[in-house]
């Protein structure tokens, strides 16, 4: 257990993408769980993405939807399907197009450091 | 878009639509007509949804009363509803054109034990022109990348083949909460019981409600029947 607690994604403020997958069932997930939410197998893995990926949606936000994001005003918002197999939002350059390959990294938005995507290299 | 070709002229005209309905109902928050230049030409609020494909918020309810006693010379019978909850977050979604809506109505269906292509007057959740084009076309009410030609080919119109959201919908009735979709089944009820007015459409004997919460992820569908 001591290894996967040292396994800290951006929510936990680490630089990281960290997903979960299943032995029993092989699925693939995002969210954290403590158990598989496709079969209920109690014992997930936890990895660290590479953090490389393709578009799958994007949208460029210009109304802001809290006062403390006004500042960042426009943004995009994006879905990202990561290589390892699972999707995830991210912020990201307002250039990318559906389908783009992408490399995350992490800037500062409204007080957190989050994903952004930026074009691969 | 990406999949199936939809445009934003096309998700225009689903705006234009929901306003020509509310035009005709004295309790909907917007009732200026409206044309798809003038929802092309409203701000970006979110690539690619103007002002005017997003709902306003609201101030407003809507109450239904359930009585064995039947209040005109028709009542209303539930066939059959259907659930489906098949993600949370958006990113746990299979696809956003497969969000859960068509098992709902499948589930709904087998419980009614009707025949969909015999419905006559659908009430959908309408929070943006998008999740409007998307329900029609999961739910089978059109063919993927159709929605917007049976809007121009007048078939949700009140005088249509397959009236859609009469009271002019969260689009341009108004959206306030779980009010707004309560709104469509008020309205559904309604037509089937013949009281809409202005409104009423021909034949209202077998309806489709949809309703989504969360962020497209929480869909109930059901069947409604009018009986004598």
């Amino acid at each position: 257990m001591s290894e996967v607690a040292e396994l800290k994604g951006w929510t936990d403020g680490a630089d990281a993408i960290v997903y979960q997958s299943c032995d029993a069932c092989r699925y693939i997930w995002y969210f954290h769980r403590a158990f598989c939410p496709s079969c209920g197998d109690a014992s997930p893995q936890t990895h660290r993405a590479s953090g490389r990926g393709t578009v799958y949606a994007a949208t460029v936000v210009r109304r802001a939807a809290t006062p403390e994001t006004k500042a960042h005003v426009p943004y995009a918002i994006l879905l990202v399907d990561l290589a390892e197999g699972f999707r995830i939002m991210a912020h990201g350059n307002a250039d990318l197009n559906l389908g783009d390959s992408i490399a995350i990294e992490f800037r500062p938005f409204a007080g957190l450091r989050t994903p952004y995507a930026v074009r691969a290299v | 878009m990406h999949d199936y070709g939809l445009t934003k002229e096309d998700m225009a005209e689903f705006a234009v639509l929901m306003r020509q309905h509310a035009m005709l109902h004295p309790g909907a928050q917007f009732r200026d007509p409206i044309t798809v230049a003038e929802v092309l030409a409203s701000r970006e609020i979110s690539s690619p949804l103007k002002l005017l494909d997003c709902c306003p918020v609201s101030d407003g309810g809507a109450a239904f009363i359930i009585s064995r006693a039947p209040v005109s010379d028709h009542h209303v019978r539930v066939l059959g509803c259907g659930q489906a909850h098949l993600h949370q977050h958006v990113t746990a979604a299979r696809s956003l054109s497969d969000v859960g809506a068509a098992v709902a109505m499948e589930r709904a269906r087998k419980k009614a034990g009707v025949d969909p292509r015999a419905i006559k007057y659908a009430g959908i959740y309408d929070s943006f022109t998008i999740t409007l084009a998307i329900l029609i076309e999961e739910l089978g009410l059109a063919p993927r990348g159709g929605a917007a030609a049976r809007v121009r080919n007048g078939d949700f119109g009140i005088n249509g083949a397959l009236p859609l959201n009469t009271h002019g919908g969260l689009l341009s009735y108004g959206h306030c909460g779980c009010g707004g979709a309560m709104a469509h089944l008020v309205e559904t009820q309604l037509q089937m019981t013949g009281r809409a007015g202005v409104r009423q459409v021909r034949d209202a004997s077998l309806a489709l409600l949809h309703g989504d919460g969360g962020v497209m992820s929480s869909h109930i569908s059901m069947f409604l029947e009018r009986v004598r």
